[in-house]
């Protein structure tokens, strides 16, 4: 599912001042240009696709074998930043589902300078995008409950793995708007959206690029993550999805 | 020699329009609910098959005529009652010769938002214009012949005429009759339910449906959205495959014997969960005759399986063992999905 909403802002003050100054200039620079977005998934140097799932394949850094039976997440918001700091952000999202092979890559044009870039994206949602009302992601039942604050999920990630009686268990990794909801209303301890830094990228006219998804990151880093221990029920454990927020960090970068 | 060309053709045109009295069928979108325009996507109707009145009109009287069985004896409606939201009272379905299927009857409504467009329990009817072929010629089902039924219908006093309104200048055919039925099938639009009615700010909900609706939206003791919609999907439905733990092993593959994997294998359509007041008994096989049958089987009932879905919690307990209390509160909310009006607005034409 590919979502574009062009309401496209600046995203430093200063960036609309040096531009409103210079217009005349950089209007004469402007070309069309098509970023062509991408997903590739891994298992550390293995690639995954959905032929792989529902198949006990793989082994978490705490050394859990597991099988993935549906993985799908959001990543909006894409930044891209001039050598001068000079920014535009694109108010877009997109919803990956590496279960239907759907939503694996997006694209979009802009009118912008050639160079070279800084490009960032945000895994899930920021908590202004969280806020609004998506008919796309609603039919694909991505809500969170009103209860634990409303919005979207960031990741549905679901399988199984041989638990410590050696028997097949459920997981569900849930990335989710930390919430804490012990005291009666939902009250949000930290930020659990976060960027994805791909780095430096020289943006010409039709500019693929290809974002690579190591999904034992999920496991491993800085956090080994315990799957009997923390297995389901972690969309209202706000401490597990700090802990998902920080091993999320290491999963995503430039495919080279 | 060009424009005696041109002027020969104009000229056919006309005598055409002059001898068959040609009729353009009345555009008739469909009348979307509040609740679906401001949460979820458009409805799939397909561009070779837009919604008319006469369409609309030809495919209910389809719907409720037994011309289509093989001995006059069935209709559409005979296993889709209206007064049951399109659906019947018996476990699985009976045919002409009353012989028993092997799955329980699906209630007909919503469907034209079914986005992925996979119909039946296991999604082996890939678009509501195709899924009207099989009960027709199925032998216990209508046990009819499609070749008969186009006679019939080309020899009826009516049809001839209301075909040619809806599909002017096409000769009547299956794909004809396919065509209209799914026209009326997109119509049949239920989403006029109390808690339809608490969306839209008009109604309030009792405690005891409150807390149901917070069951069903809990993790830790429902876990019902992840698979059957919420107040933002409110079709109640996620329409994809699920094997939700009914069994250890399997008489029926479901999704599996379609795809021939064995990794689908026990998947079935997660059902809408409107209109439960009228559509038991429950499950592909019409296996729970009651609604608490169906939450004490979520409850302590679950059976492991190599498919079962990873969102089935506490299976080697049987489930998360809710409390009587949260499953009398938990029906109290499904029932809220009842409309009572959509039964009175969908009978068979006068
Ligand atoms: C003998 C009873 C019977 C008759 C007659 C019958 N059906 Fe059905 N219908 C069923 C059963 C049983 C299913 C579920 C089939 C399955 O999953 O294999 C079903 C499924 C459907 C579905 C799929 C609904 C969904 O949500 O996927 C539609 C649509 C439908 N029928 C329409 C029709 C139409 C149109 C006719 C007349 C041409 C008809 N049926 C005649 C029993 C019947
Ligand atoms: C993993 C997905 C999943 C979850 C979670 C789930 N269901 Fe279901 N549900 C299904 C599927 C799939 C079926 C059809 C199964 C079959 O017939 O084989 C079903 C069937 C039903 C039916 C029968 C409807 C009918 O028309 O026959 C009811 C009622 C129901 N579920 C209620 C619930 C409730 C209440 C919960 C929470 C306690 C729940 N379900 C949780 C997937 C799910």
């Amino acid at each position: 599912m590919i979502n574009l909403k062009y309401k496209r802002h600046f995203i430093y003050l200063l960036s609309f001042l040096l531009l409103a100054c210079n217009s005349k200039d950089q209007d004469d620079l402007l070309q069309s240009v098509v970023l062509n977005f991408s997903f590739e998934h891994f298992w550390d140097d293995t690639p995954v696709s959905n032929a792989d799932f529902n198949d006990f394949k793989f082994t978490t850094e705490a050394g859990d074998v597991i099988s993935i039976e549906r993985l799908r997440y959001l990543v909006s918001d894409v930044q891209i930043i001039d050598a001068n700091n000079v920014g535009l952000e694109y108010d877009v999202y997109n919803l990956v589902d590496v279960t239907a092979g759907e939503g694996l890559g997006f694209e979009f044009q802009d009118d912008i300078p050639l160079g070279t870039y800084t490009v960032r994206l945000t895994f899930g949602l920021d908590n202004e995008d969280n806020a609004e009302n998506y008919a796309d992601l609603n039919s694909a039942n991505f809500n969170v409950p009103e209860m634990l604050g409303g919005g979207y999920h960031y990741m549905q990630f679901d399988g199984k793995f041989i638990n410590s009686e050696s028997a097949e268990q459920g997981f569900n990794y849930h990335a989710i708007r930390a919430v804490d909801i012990s005291g009666g209303s939902p009250v949000f301890p930290q930020d659990t959206f976060f960027t994805i830094d791909l780095g430096t990228i020289w943006i010409g006219p039709s500019t693929d690029i290809s974002i690579r998804a190591n999904l034992a990151e999920w496991f491993k880093n800085p956090n080994s993550w315990e799957l009997n221990e923390l297995n389901s029920v972690l969309m209202p454990n706000a401490n597990a999805q700090i802990l998902m927020y920080e091993n999320g960090q290491s999963v995503f970068s430039l495919n080279e | 020699m060009k424009q005696l060309l041109l002027v020969f053709l104009f000229l056919v045109i006309l005598s055409c329009s002059n001898t068959e009295e040609s009729y353009s069928p009345i555009s008739a979108p469909l009348d979307i609910p509040e609740v679906f325009e401001n949460n979820i996507l458009p409805p799939v109707i397909p561009l070779d098959n837009p919604q008319t009145e006469e369409g609309i009109a030809l495919g209910r009287r389809l719907f409720f005529d037994r011309i289509l069985s093989g001995d006059g004896s069935q209709s559409c409606a005979s296993c889709h009652q209206p007064q049951l939201a399109f659906s019947d009272d018996n476990p699985t379905s009976r045919g002409i010769e009353g012989e028993l299927g092997t799955r329980n009857t699906m209630p007909i409504f919503n469907l034209a938002w079914n986005y992925s467009e996979r119909f039946a329990w296991d999604g082996k009817e890939l678009s509501l214009e195709r899924q009207v072929l099989e009960p027709v010629s199925n032998p216990i089902e209508m046990n009819s012949d499609w070749d008969e039924v186009i006679d019939r219908l080309n020899a009826h006093p009516d049809y001839p005429t209301l075909f040619n309104q809806a599909f002017p200048n096409e000769p009547i055919s299956a794909d004809l009759v396919t065509k209209a039925i799914a026209q009326f099938e997109r119509t049949l639009i239920s989403a006029n339910s109390k808690f339809d009615r608490y969306l839209l700010g008009e109604v309030s909900l009792t405690a005891n449906e409150e807390n149901g609706l917070n069951v069903f939206m809990d993790e830790a003791r429902g876990d019902c959205f992840h698979c059957h919609g919420s107040p933002n999907n409110p079709l109640w439905t996620d329409n994809d495959f699920h094997n939700n733990g009914l069994d250890a092993t399997f008489t029926d593959l479901g999704l599996g014997a379609i795809t021939g994997d064995p990794t689908d294998n026990g998947k079935f359509r997660s059902p809408s969960l409107r209109n439960l007041a009228y559509t038991a008994p429950y499950m592909h096989d019409g296996r729970f005759d009651s609604l608490e049958e169906v939450i004490d089987f979520y409850s302590e009932g679950l059976q492991a399986s190599p498919t079962i879905d990873p969102l089935m919690k506490k299976i080697d307990q049987g489930g998360v063992q809710l409390t009587d209390q949260d499953k009398a509160d938990l029906i109290a909310f499904l029932l809220t999905l009842t409309d009572p009006s959509f039964l009175e607005t969908q009978g068979p034409p006068n």
